[in-house]
């Protein structure tokens, strides 16, 4: 057993050395391995967070959210359907929601504003979210004028800032009072956005709404299992999407790994011919590139994983962060929490390492099954 | 010293803060328990149904409540303005 550890001992020393005969090209490959690397990685990381991140907070959204679809589009819902649903079976509670979209010209951003179930603001006073409070530079007491669609100009006193570690949900939000929400919008007392139910047993959710929407039939009942399905295919979606667009970096990549392995120079050549010369059978040449091969992968792969964790969950700037924010000009600020998955990792590890040995193991192959004396020549 | 004896040693710490990784993971996510706890809570009481993360426009900032083919709301054959909207994966109700 010591002898086989010696010898394989004795392996990486030469392997090394060999792989320090030609330093620049060497490093060259370990610095784009470990890029690409560092690439994949900080998608699946950054994905996987915002991922569980969404399925955590949204679990304790409504169970259910009646939409009233007028020509197909989200319209308001009359105040009389709260009477209409009556007292189903299940429904714990059932209530009407006001919520909508708000655009202030001044910092060209969408705001959401909603009236809450419960602690309302005082007519007059709102609660706005970290995000818009940074952005419009307000703090506690002070005015917050908006100007509505009929032109007519609204003052809120802001009575408090949400908590800014909130901000995933909450950046965006002003909360007002019902009465300052239906004179600003102009909505009269008959009509909500939208309502809402809560449903005891989780397994009766799916009852309650097809009872919804044989009693209202221009009602589209959403439930909280296909928001958390949307928010799961959001995050897949886009990740997706620039793991898509990174798999022509990685077949760059193995292009590079197997023309580097084909295109052996010379000396390289010379070097296996004098292996095979002096007694090294075809098995111990490629188990030395092999090895060669499995050094530059460990090293890029733990090299690459450690970077991107830094850079996901402890660098201020992201990569991706252009892509994730889109056109918006209000966006939460929030530091991923890490969201770690083995079955992940030892995906990543085994696409990125093993078409990498496969691309260069085989033109070796051809080189070392020749004759020592016509590869030496 | 070997030059293999230097490589396991660098592997060997790369290992470890590999495996310090996964350490770090649980230590943020158990120091991020009780904030997710307290934004858990203010999801339940705001009725909240969507995150904050593309506020540009209605069917970004609210995907989960946007009118079924919203991202071609304009007219049939629109155009996706919001690069959000066309990173962004068809309502699962559509799928089904």
């Amino acid at each position: 057993m010591n002898r086989f550890f010696r010898r394989q001992r004795y392996l990486v020393d030469h392997t090394l050395s060999s792989l320090r005969r030609h330093p620049g090209r060497n490093l060259a490959l370990l610095i784009v391995y470990t890029l690409l690397i560092f690439l994949l990685a900080s998608v699946l990381l950054f994905a996987g967070s915002l991922k569980r991140e969404a399925a955590l907070l949204l679990r304790n959204s409504p169970e259910i959210i009646l939409q009233r679809q007028v020509a197909g589009r989200h319209s308001l819902i009359p105040a009389a359907y709260l009477q209409s649903i009556g007292r189903l079976r299940g429904v714990r509670k059932k209530q009407g929601r006001l919520w909508g979209y708000f655009y202030d010209p001044v910092v060209r951003a969408n705001y959401t504003i909603m009236v809450p179930a419960r602690d309302r603001p005082a007519p007059g006073s709102v609660v706005i979210g970290a995000g818009l409070a940074r952005e419009r530079r307000l703090g506690r007491g002070e005015y917050f004028t908006l100007r509505s669609a009929a032109g007519k100009v609204f003052s809120f006193q802001v009575r408090d800032i949400l908590n800014p570690e909130s901000e995933l949900v909450s950046s965006d939000l002003v909360l007002v009072a019902e009465e300052d929400f239906r004179a600003f919008f102009a909505i009269g007392p008959e009509w909500y956005t939208d309502i809402s139910l809560q449903v005891a047993n989780p397994r009766e959710v799916v009852k309650v709404a097809e009872k919804l929407t044989e009693l209202l039939p221009d009602t589209r009942p959403i439930l909280r299992e296909e928001i958390l399905r949307t928010y799961d295919a959001v995050f897949s979606w886009r990740q997706s999407v620039v793991l898509v667009l990174l798999v022509g970096s990685v077949l760059a990549f193995l292009i590079f790994a197997w023309d580097r392995a084909a295109g052996l120079s010379g000396e390289e050549k010379q070097e296996i011919g004098i292996l095979k010369a002096v007694g090294w059978e075809t098995g111990d040449i490629l188990r030395m590139k092999f090895l060669e091969g499995g050094i530059v992968s460990l090293v890029a792969f733990l090299a690459g994983y450690l970077l991107a964790y830094l850079h996901v969950f402890y660098s201020p700037v992201m990569l991706f962060a252009p892509v994730l924010k889109g056109w918006a000009i209000l966006y939460p600020a929030f530091r991923p929490v890490p969201a770690l998955d083995g079955l992940q990792v030892a995906t990543l590890f085994f696409f990125t390492v093993f078409p990498y040995t496969l691309a260069t193991i085989i033109p070796i192959w051809r080189v070392a099954i020749m004759d020592p004396d016509m590869v030496m020549r | 010293m070997r030059s293999s004896s230097r490589f396991f040693l660098l592997v060997g710490f790369l290992l470890l803060l590999f495996g310090l990784t996964w350490l770090d993971g649980r230590r943020l996510n158990s120091r991020a328990g009780e904030a997710r706890n307290r934004t858990g809570d203010l999801v339940r009481n705001l009725e909240l149904t969507d995150l904050a993360l593309f506020t540009e426009a209605r069917y970004t900032r609210h995907p989960s409540q946007a009118d079924l083919h919203s991202a071609f709301q304009d007219h049939p054959m629109a155009l996706e303005h919001f690069p959000s909207g066309s990173l962004m994966a068809p309502p699962s109700s559509l799928e089904r």
